[in-house]
């Protein structure tokens, strides 16, 4: 038969047909991919091109005057003297919040992953505060942290007077720290509940059997099991850390000074407060540069950090 | 025959339907739909604006105009993305301290030749000193229809319960001065007779609007930037006085609510804010006090007097400037300023006299009238603004934050300030 169908192909043919197994698949995977990657770049791609074109211009909306100043804006990133005290600031706040915020979930995620009766209550509290409007979620606390405000009347009644929680330099970014950590910790918590529930028991058993005490269960057993959560949560919070804005715009206007403008606060006082829409495309593309290769570092570091992917 | 009939009986109906689709589409073309942006969303501005729109709509009937309520926190940084974003409207408010980067900007229609040309306008009779930010060599850019004095209003119960002097008999025994005004503030604010109660407030300044204590350092005689705009003068005497003053009457004295202290006047929590008169309305009607309502106190430098504009212009990138324009001098004109004053002072010398005033500002008596509004728009410099400001003001407001605490250096943060805010100034 296989003779019979070779005999077919007529002579002089020598090239196999175009829709060939390999060529159907590799359209059928891009007809599925298509929707993502025409919203990537519709939304993502054409807007990044854009941003990095206004860049190379001055752009007075007012005067309705787009001139093209080539790498000015760029000269005028490096000489900003307020960019260092920006990034400082963006530095602190990613790093405290990285750090609090997957401790904390870390530490939630164990204690409740336990077989108590009502554990799902406490699970669903601590998760609650993600469905929450996120403004809403800061109003709220923006009056408890005013120094009349909730939590200085609650320090009162064990006789502690309170700090100027918003006013200090010290305390307005540890303040805007707490609310985002508190705000979003539940995702986190729940992710790694979901990686610590995947973690075979019998593993737990053998070093029981073994004499191993719990923490060095938890740090030889746990922690390179669920060692991917770990690096995809960081990923997302290092990422999230460096977009906020909504924090800072309603708990502190990136005061007091400049001690809370981050530096996406700072591009949207430039480009939309200042109208310098130039320089404030600029500040993108830095923004966009400084996520870029944190996010290639950490995946680079999968190798060394993370013991277990499939 | 038939042919001839059919064709006749085509060309009858085109000769027919033809001029009337055309008249269709002329009219379609015809009709203009205007937007004017506000940082109002008050029910009774709204509706008056309304029945302004349906006035101008009786003459002009192929002419809409909607009102678009923008925040008022974030009014300017709206206005200025929607004009980015290629939707500008085609007339909006301009707050008093961005008219000069709307006036210089060229983003703005010019006004006076539509306002001179409209019948019974009366354009003169505005007072020079109220156009003086809205207007480029001679041409007037932006009509200011709000022209509101500041002023202080005062809860009698409050200071009488903690057994100070009310500033009723502090101005009858002429001493009211800004020291006495502080230390009747200090009563309250020390909570000694009445706890939880608060002295003074700037209203809206809140440790950000720094420019809203022009309410207090006019009477010292200090400016933050010179007449021109080029020089800073925050590090001169007159503005470092005062800013000690303030800085005392806020951590020493407790005359100031300090801050990230919340105190409402208008709900009865103290003694006394500086606002505009417009901010009447604000007073309690369920659980009143006795108030007043008071010039701002005597400075250093003698008598003074603050007001707070609001203007009204035309985008220039509008496709219909010129009927916008028209419409600005129509719900500008003295018939229709006479009904805005309800609620927006006039600068019309004709609408400031007491009988007109007497009746738009009902809450208000005759002896506040002529003391504090005719006085005050008569007399009254306009709140700072400069060219780029929300750069200046965001500079300033960062650097007064070292002011701000207890144990601040007045001077010195002074001096930085001015380093920092010197090139914008220049530019």
């Amino acid at each position: 038969m296989a003779v019979a169908q070779d005999n077919a192909i007529p002579e002089g043919r020598s090239s196999s047909p175009f829709w060939t197994v390999a060529r159907r698949d590799s359209l059928g995977g891009f007809l599925f991919i298509a929707p993502q990657l025409i919203g990537i770049t519709i939304f993502v791609l054409i807007p990044l091109g854009l941003v990095f074109w206004y860049s190379l211009h001055e752009w007075n909306v007012l005067a309705n005057t787009f001139t093209y100043t080539g790498t000015q804006n760029y000269q005028m990133l490096i000489e900003d003297p307020n960019l260092p005290q920006v990034l400082g600031s963006t530095a602190i706040f990613s790093a405290g919040l990285v750090v609090l915020n997957l401790s904390l979930a870390l530490l939630l995620a164990v204690l409740l992953n336990q077989r108590l009766a009502g554990i799902t209550v406490f699970r669903t509290l601590f998760f609650s505060p993600v469905v929450v409007s996120l403004v809403a979620w800061t109003i709220v606390w923006g009056f408890l942290l005013q120094k009349n405000g909730g939590i200085n009347g609650m320090l009162q009644l064990f006789g502690i007077e309170g700090p100027n929680w918003l006013r200090g330099e010290t305390t307005a970014m540890i303040s805007v720290i707490v609310v985002q950590v508190f705000k979003n910790v539940g995702l986190n918590m729940i992710l790694f509940l979901a990686a610590l529930q995947g973690v075979p028991n019998e593993l737990y058993e053998a070093a029981r059997i073994d004499g191993a005490p719990r923490f060095k269960q938890f740090r030889r057993i746990t922690l390179p099991l669920i060692s991917p959560t770990i690096l995809l949560t960081s990923i997302i919070t290092i990422a999230g850390s460096l977009q906020v804005f909504a924090q800072i715009a309603v708990l502190t206007q990136g005061g007091p000074g400049l001690s809370t403008t981050v530096l996406v606060y700072y591009l949207y006082q430039q480009a939309f407060q200042f109208h310098f829409f130039g320089y404030g495309s600029t500040l993108s593309i830095l923004l966009f540069l400084i996520v870029a290769v944190l996010t290639f570092a950490q995946w680079q570091l999968r190798k060394r950090i993370v013991f277990y992917e499939s | 025959m038939n042919k001839n009939k059919t064709l006749k009986s085509v060309l009858a109906a085109l000769a027919l339907t033809v001029p009337l689709a055309c008249s269709g589409i002329a009219k379609a073309e015809d009709a203009i739909n205007l937007r004017m942006t506000i940082w109002s969303a008050a029910e009774a501005h709204l509706k008056l604006f309304n029945e302004i729109a349906a006035d101008f709509k009786k003459d002009h009937p192929n002419v809409t105009v909607t009102f678009e309520s923008l925040p008022f926190d974030t009014y300017t940084t709206a206005l200025t993305t929607q004009i980015a974003g290629g939707n500008a409207p085609d007339m909006a408010w301009v707050f008093e301290t961005a008219a000069y980067d709307f006036v210089n900007s060229g983003a703005l229609y010019p006004l006076t030749d539509t306002l001179k040309a409209a019948p019974g306008y009366n354009l003169d009779e505005v007072s020079a000193t109220a156009t003086e930010r809205w207007q480029k060599d001679g041409t007037l850019y932006a009509y200011p229809f709000s022209t509101s004095p500041f002023a202080v209003f005062v809860n009698n119960d409050v200071i009488k319960a903690a057994g100070a002097k009310t500033p009723a008999e502090l101005i009858a025994a002429g001493e009211w001065t800004w020291d006495n005004a502080i230390a009747t503030a200090s009563a309250v604010g020390q909570g000694g007779k009445v706890p939880g109660k608060g002295g003074l407030i700037v209203r809206d300044f809140n440790y950000q609007s720094w420019q809203n204590l022009a309410s207090i350092w006019n009477g010292f005689g200090a400016a933050p930037w010179s007449a021109d705009g080029k020089t800073c003068m925050m590090t001169e005497k007159p503005m470092v006085d005062a800013l000690t003053f303030i800085h005392d009457a806020i951590f020493n004295k407790k005359a100031i609510p300090g801050p990230g202290e919340n105190v409402d006047f208008f709900a009865g929590n103290a003694a006394m804010t500086i606002t505009q008169i417009s901010r009447a309305s604000l007073l309690p009607k369920d659980k009143p006090f006795s108030w007043d309502l008071v010039p701002l106190p005597k400075g250093p430098a003698g008598d003074y007097a603050l007001i707070g504009q609001a203007g009204i212009g035309v985008m220039q990138s509008g496709k219909n400037a010129k009927t916008a324009a028209e419409f600005v001098a129509y719900m500008t004109n003295p018939e229709n300023s006479a009904k805005l004053s309800r609620f927006f002072p006039s600068a019309r010398k004709s609408l400031l006299n007491a009988e007109v005033l007497k009746k738009t500002n009902p809450l208000l008596s005759q002896e506040q009238i002529d003391k504090v509004v005719i006085a005050g728009i008569a007399t009254g410099k306009v709140i700072p603004g400069h060219t780029g400001f929300a750069q200046i003001q965001q500079t300033v407001r960062s650097g007064l934050d070292a002011i701000w605490r207890p144990d601040a250096d007045v001077a010195g943060t002074l001096q930085t300030i001015c380093g920092q805010i010197g090139p914008l100034l220049k530019r």
